[in-house]
């Protein structure tokens, strides 16, 4: 009894000092990420209900709800959600049609798949910034590759200012997002189409399925967690897009490219109304939490649901 | 192999082709463009090819001191503080990170799966939710164009990332083996020095890749909290030459290929981490 009575005890206090080691080693983290990541957010959730002028020392009146309602009732600002929620459609979509043709162009093993997939990495590798001015250099009305090209095979007679074009710029920045985001989900989707079964796809076949209905009832299905993966992490990024933007055409001509993100920026700091900008902020930061809950849903499985 | 099979094979590698042209056109012309004269960099219609190609740009941009103009010396700095500042947020953040990690996923303790879920949480935050309190509070500290701004600030993603990824790799590490060395008397961060980190060196050198390219490729930060040399990074340099035809155009590219080349190599050298990665950090779009 006494031996038991020892053994529980050496137990009980094992327990409580792997606590204390378990935030020993969580607490540095843990105080960093609360510091840059609580604290402004909170912050920034105060600092939205006061018109708050940029730069120190600003005297700040409090507004309750009026930044929220002043923009809710701005048509810009539902031009420019309507604008985002277009980027985040399209550029999301083809991303994953593309990229799965090309994860399954891979499967099928033509010719030179191993340097298809090596090479893939390279415009994810390459920097969003550096992809932007890429792009805009091919874009370019004097000098651009675009240009080049049409007017070599005699699409255009002259060279066509692309980027002042309001109906055109957005897709075209579209396009240039593509080139760095096609890549991300064709190899995660090429690297979960390698780890189906292929005795199912062959049974199908015996079975006299052709290969559109293979791909559409069986693989896709089967494919549905990789799916899931990349379609909520691009949502996500795709809702807050900035940089490219930001890069290729400066949210011009006329307003037409301005997202979301981008006019968050310009009220903090462009207009400097960083009241409004917080506001706005909060807003990008309830549709981002609305995607976590869908993310935590689909990818946070404890080990208690595993087993 | 059949003839019939064959000629499927051959069908479907033609498909290759215009991924291939997809991927490599665009970088074509940026290396093209940046090893022209400026002469030829203004043609109509272009040179593809140049005819008179010259490094000249790049022996600018790496041998500092003997360029004329501003391009070169900026890029030279703004690459040095490239390398500095996501070198020094992957190294604290691998540190760091894989410590709260460990405890995260083997230590049962009170609250440990709502740090978990706050930790997810927090890499749903967009940096422009942030931003405004963490410029208010750089400036009245007098950190604005100071590397150790971009550092700090850098910790709200790239910190919680590497603790999501490092908590998937060590899932990984079969609890046997701690149960046993744990039996040997060997304590927690013993357990975790000698068995779990040694046998989860392919999760950090994966982690330690992302980390890294997340770092060097960040541009909303670094935008609105320098504009100095002391701090810049390469996207904010390329970012403001952009579009100025009286700068050195060809030079901006050839900084644009330098500032590419790091991240590319990184992933090209270790490729076969890349997908575990992926799907562990879910996150680098």
């Amino acid at each position: 009894m006494q031996k038991l009575l020892s053994l529980f005890r050496s137990k009980s206090t094992l327990r409580s000092q792997d606590a204390r080691i378990a935030w020993l080693l969580v607490a540095p983290s843990l105080i960093i990420i609360l510091g840059v990541t609580l604290w402004p957010i909170i912050t920034t959730f105060w600092l939205s209900f006061f018109v708050a002028p940029t730069g120190l020392n600003q005297v700040r009146s409090f507004v309750g709800l009026g930044n929220y309602l002043s923009m809710l009732e701005d048509v810009a600002f539902w031009q420019t959600v309507q604008r985002t929620l277009y980027f985040t459609v399209v550029s999301v979509s083809l991303e994953l049609v593309i990229g799965l043709a090309i994860a399954q162009l891979i499967h099928s093993r033509p010719f030179g798949w191993k340097l298809l997939r090596f090479s893939l990495i390279i415009p994810w590798a390459v920097p969003t910034i550096v992809n932007g001015a890429m792009w805009r250099w091919i874009y370019s009305a004097d000098f651009g590759a675009l240009n080049g090209i049409l007017y070599q095979f005699g699409l255009i007679s002259h060279y066509v200012p692309w980027l002042t074009l309001p109906d055109a710029a957005l897709n075209l920045v579209i396009v240039a997002d593509l080139w760095h985001t096609v890549p991300f989900v064709a190899l995660i989707m090429q690297a979960a189409l390698a780890t189906l079964p292929e005795e199912l796809n062959e049974a199908a076949a015996v079975d006299g399925a052709n290969a559109f209905q293979r791909f559409w009832l069986i693989r896709l299905p089967l494919l549905r967690p990789a799916i899931l993966i990349a379609l909520i992490v691009r949502t996500v990024e795709a809702f807050r897009v900035f940089d490219i933007v930001y890069i290729i055409t400066g949210g011009g001509p006329a307003n037409k490219t301005i997202t979301i993100s981008y006019l968050t920026y310009l009220f903090s700091f462009s207009y400097g109304k960083q009241g409004t900008g917080a506001a706005l902020s909060f807003l990008i930061s309830i549709f981002t939490i609305a995607m976590a809950i869908l993310y935590i849903r689909f990818l946070y499985q404890p080990e208690e649901l595993q087993s | 192999m059949s003839s019939r099979k064959m000629l499927g094979k051959l069908g479907l590698s033609l498909l290759t082709i215009p991924v291939f042209l997809f991927i490599f056109l665009p970088i074509g012309w940026l290396f093209s463009a940046s090893i022209s004269t400026p002469v030829e960099l203004f043609t109509v219609p272009p040179h593809w090819i140049p005819l008179h190609p010259t490094f000249q740009n790049y022996m600018d941009i790496l041998l500092p001191g003997m360029a004329a103009s501003s391009v070169p010396r900026t890029f030279a700095v703004a690459l040095y503080n490239s390398i500095k500042i996501a070198s020094a947020v992957t190294v604290i953040c691998i540190f760091l990170g894989s410590l709260a990690a460990y405890a995260l996923v083997r230590i049962p303790f009170k609250y440990n799966r709502a740090i978990q879920i706050a930790i997810l949480g927090t890499r749903m935050i967009p940096e422009v939710s942030l931003v405004i309190p963490l410029f208010i509070i750089a400036s009245s500290l007098d950190l604005i164009n100071k590397p150790i701004v971009l550092i700090i600030a850098y910790m709200s993603f790239a910190l919680p990332y590497t603790i999501w990824m490092m908590a998937a790799f060590f899932q990984t590490v079969p609890i046997e083996l701690e149960e046993a060395a744990r039996l040997d008397g060997c304590s927690r961060l013993g357990i975790l020095f000698r068995i779990v980190i040694p046998i989860s060196i392919p999760g950090i050198i994966s982690t330690t890749m992302f980390v890294f390219l997340v770092a060097w490729d960040e541009f909303f930060y670094a935008l609105i909290f320098t504009s100095t040399l002391a701090a810049k990074t390469a996207p904010v340099a390329i970012a403001e030459f952009i579009g100025r035809y009286t700068v050195n155009v060809n030079g901006m590219m050839a900084g644009g290929i330098l500032a590419a080349l790091p991240p590319v190599i990184l992933a090209l050298i270790f490729q076969r981490y890349i997908v575990s990665g992926m799907t562990a950090g879910a996150v680098k779009g």
